[in-house]
C-alpha cells in the first residue's frame, strides 16, 4: 500500500514542512521553554517550590477531585449512554445533543452558573444547606464542577461501542439461560470495559487541569479548596515565575503520563476488536 | 429488537428517568440558570449590560482573536491532514500524538508557557521590551494562547476523514494532468468540506470561550485586553452578577448554536458520538 500511496500525489514536502514548523513554533518550543526554565532552577529550589505543603494540598485536591469526578462519570456516563442507545423516548435527540454542552459552554460561564445553582441561596444549594450540606466554596463544589466538565467524555466513548455491539452475543447468552443482569455483567460489560476505562482516563485528565469552571465554585481557600492550576495563576500574579513553573512541570509530566495511558487503552481497544 | 434484549418495563422506565434527571439537573439547569440570571434585573438592564463600552470592547476582542486563530489552525489542519493522510512516512503516529498534545495541557499552563517566553522575565522579554513590542498583557499574547489551545481541532477531524477517503481520486486527477492546487480545490476539498466545517465550528467555539489560558496572558485590562469570558469573570468578582450573566448569556447562545450546527453536521456526515 505504501508504495502506491506515495510520490504520485504532489505536495508532500511543503505540507510536511509547514506542519513541522507550525507545530514546533506554537506547541513544542513553548513547552520546551517551560522545562528548560524548570531545569535551570536547581533541584533543591525545584523541590521546595513544587512540593511545599500548600502545593501538595492543591495536588491532592486536583488529582483526588478529578479521580472522584471521573468515577462518578463512569456510572452517570454509562447510564446516559445506555439509555440513549437502547431506548426510544420523546426528546431523545435533544438530550443526545445536550450531552456535549460541557464541551461547548465556555468554562467561565459553566463556573458562574454552577456557583449560582449550588450557592447558599441557589436552587439546589439552598435546600442542601438546610440539610447541613455545603456545596459551593468547599471541596464538594470542586467535585461538582469537575463532574460537570467530564460527563461527555464517558458518554461519547461508550456510546459508539454500545451501538456496534452485536445482538447475537446477548441472544446467545439469553438462550443459554442467563438473565438480563447476568447478560449485562458477563457479556456487555466486558465488551465496553476498554471504552469505559478510556472515558474515565479522558474525564480524569480533563478535570485535573480544569480551571475556569472550578475557580468560581471552589472558594479557593489555600490548603483546603485551592486547585493546582489556580495556585499557578496565584504564583504568577505574585511574579513568582519559578514557583509557577515548578508546579506546572509536575502537572505537565502527570498529563503526559495520562496521555500515554489513554493511548495504550485505545490501542488495546483496537487490538481487541481488530479480529472480530 | 427481540425480547431477549429488552429489560422489563419498570427497569426501562427507571433507567430513562434517571438518565433524564442526570442530564436535566446537571446540564440543562446550568444553561437555564445563565439566561434566568441574565434577565433577573429586567430586559433594560440586560441590554444596557450588553451595550456597555467595556462589554462591547470585549466582544470585539473575542471576535478578533477568533478571526485570527481559527484561520491559522484551519490552514495548519489542511496541511497536516494532507501530508499525514495521503502519504506514508516514518514517525507519522508520533506526529499525530504531538498534534493532539495541547488537549492534554491544562489551560493555565498553556498561558504560562507564553509568559515564560515573551513576558518581561521571559526568554525573549528583554529583547521585546527594547524593541517596544508587547505580546504578554496585549492582544498578540491572547491570540497565541488561543492558537495553542485550539491547535488540534481542525487537524484531528480532517486526518481520519482524509485517510478514509484514500488516494485514488487524487491519483486519477494526477493522471489526468491536474496540478496540486487544482487537485486540492476540485477533488479533496469537496470530499472533506463537511468534516472541515465541523472542525472549524468546534475550533471557533473553543477560541471564543477559552478562559484559563487567556486569563494568564491577558493582564485583565478593561476595554483593552479583556475577552468576553474575562469580562464575565471581572463583573462576577465585582458582584455585578446580572451583567456578568448577561455577557455569559451571549457565550451560552454561541454554545447552543454550536451544538445545533454540530448535530446537523453529524447527521450530514453520518457520524455518531464524535467530539
Amino acid at each position: 500500500m505504501s508504495a502506491a500511496k506515495s510520490r504520485v500525489i504532489p505536495g508532500f514536502t511543503p505540507t510536511l514542512g509547514y506542519t513541522l514548523l507550525y507545530l514546533s513554533v506554537i506547541v513544542l518550543l513553548p513547552l520546551a521553554a517551560l522545562f528548560l526554565k524548570a531545569a535551570g532552577m536547581g533541584w533543591g529550589d525545584f523541590v521546595t517550590a513544587a512540593f511545599s505543603p500548600r502545593v501538595l494540598a492543591a495536588y491532592k485536591l486536583s488529582f483526588g477531585g478529578a479521580l472522584a469526578a471521573a468515577a462518578i462519570n463512569v456510572f452517570a456516563g454509562l447510564l446516559v449512554a445506555w439509555v440513549l442507545v437502547r431506548y426510544d423516548f420523546p426528546g431523545k435527540k435533544l438530550l443526545d445533543a445536550l450531552v456535549d454542552l460541557p464541551f461547548a459552554l465556555p468554562t467561565a460561564v459553566a463556573g458562574i452558573a454552577l456557583t449560582s445553582i449550588y450557592g447558599p441561596k441557589g436552587i439546589i444549594g439552598g435546600p442542601l444547606l438546610s440539610w447541613g450540606i455545603k456545596v459551593a466554596y468547599t471541596p464538594l463544589g470542586v467535585l461538582v464542577a469537575m463532574t460537570f466538565i467530564g460527563l461527555p467524555f464517558v458518554v461519547r466513548t461508550v456510546q459508539p461501542v454500545l451501538q456496534d455491539f452485536e445482538a447475537e452475543h446477548e441472544e446467545a447468552a439469553a438462550s443459554l439461560g442467563a438473565n438480563r443482569w447476568q447478560v449485562f455483567c458477563l457479556v456487555i460489560l466486558p465488551a465496553i470495559l476498554p471504552a469505559l476505562l478510556t472515558g474515565f482516563a479522558l474525564a480524569f485528565s480533563r478535570a485535573v487541569g480544569e480551571y475556569g469552571s472550578v475557580i468560581f465554585i471552589a472558594g479557593n481557600m489555600p490548603g483546603l479548596s485551592e486547585i493546582a492550576p489556580l495556585l499557578i495563576v496565584t504564583k504568577l500574579e505574585q511574579y513568582d515565575y519559578r514557583g509557577a513553573t515548578a508546579i506546572a512541570s509536575v502537572m505537565l509530566v502527570a498529563s503526559f503520563l495520562l496521555l500515554l495511558v489513554v493511548n495504550s487503552l485505545q490501542k488495546w481497544r483496537r487490538d481487541r476488536f481488530a479480529g472480530v | 429488537m427481540t425480547t431477549s434484549r429488552q429489560e422489563p418495563l419498570w427497569a426501562r422506565l427507571l433507567l430513562i428517568v434517571s438518565a433524564v434527571a442526570v442530564l436535566g439537573l446537571f446540564l440543562l439547569l446550568p444553561l437555564l440558570t445563565v439566561f434566568a440570571e441574565a434577565l433577573s434585573k429586567g430586559l433594560g438592564h440586560y441590554l444596557a449590560a450588553l451595550t456597555d463600552d467595556d462589554a462591547l470592547a470585549s466582544i470585539r476582542l473575542t471576535g478578533l482573536v477568533a478571526l485570527i486563530a481559527v484561520p491559522l489552525n484551519l490552514v495548519f489542519g489542511l496541511a497536516a491532514s494532507w501530508c499525514i493522510a495521503k502519504f506514508e512516512f516514518r514517525g507519522k503516529s508520533l506526529l499525530i500524538s504531538l498534534i493532539d498534545l495541547p488537549f492534554s495541557v491544562s489551560p493555565v499552563i498553556s498561558g504560562l508557557i507564553f509568559v515564560l517566553l515573551f513576558g518581561l522575565q521571559g526568554w525573549l522579554g528583554p529583547w521585546l521590551a527594547d524593541h517596544d513590542i508587547r505580546i504578554i498583557f496585549a492582544a498578540p499574547g491572547i491570540v497565541l494562547a488561543t492558537v495553542f489551545i485550539t491547535f488540534p481541532f481542525v487537524a484531528r477531524e480532517l486526518i481520519p476523514l482524509m485517510e478514509e477517503q484514500g488516494t485514488e481520486e487524487e491519483e486519477a486527477a494526477v493522471v489526468l494532468g491536474a496540478g496540486a492546487f487544482r487537485i486540492f480545490w476540485r477533488v479533496t476539498l469537496p470530499n472533506v468540506k463537511w468534516g472541515l466545517l465541523y472542525g472549524v465550528l468546534l475550533c471557533n467555539a473553543r477560541a471564543m470561550g477559552e478562559f484559563g489560558a487567556v486569563s494568564v496572558v491577558s493582564g485583565h485590562i478593561r476595554g483593552l485586553t479583556n475577552t468576553m469570558p474575562l469580562q464575565v469573570e471581572i463583573l462576577y468578582n465585582e458582584y455585578n452578577f446580572a451583567s456578568a450573566f448577561a455577557i455569559a448569556s451571549l457565550l451560552a447562545l454561541l454554545a447552543l448554536v454550536t451544538l445545533a450546527a454540530k448535530s446537523l453536521l453529524e447527521w450530514r456526515l453520518g457520524l455518531r458520538g464524535r467530539h
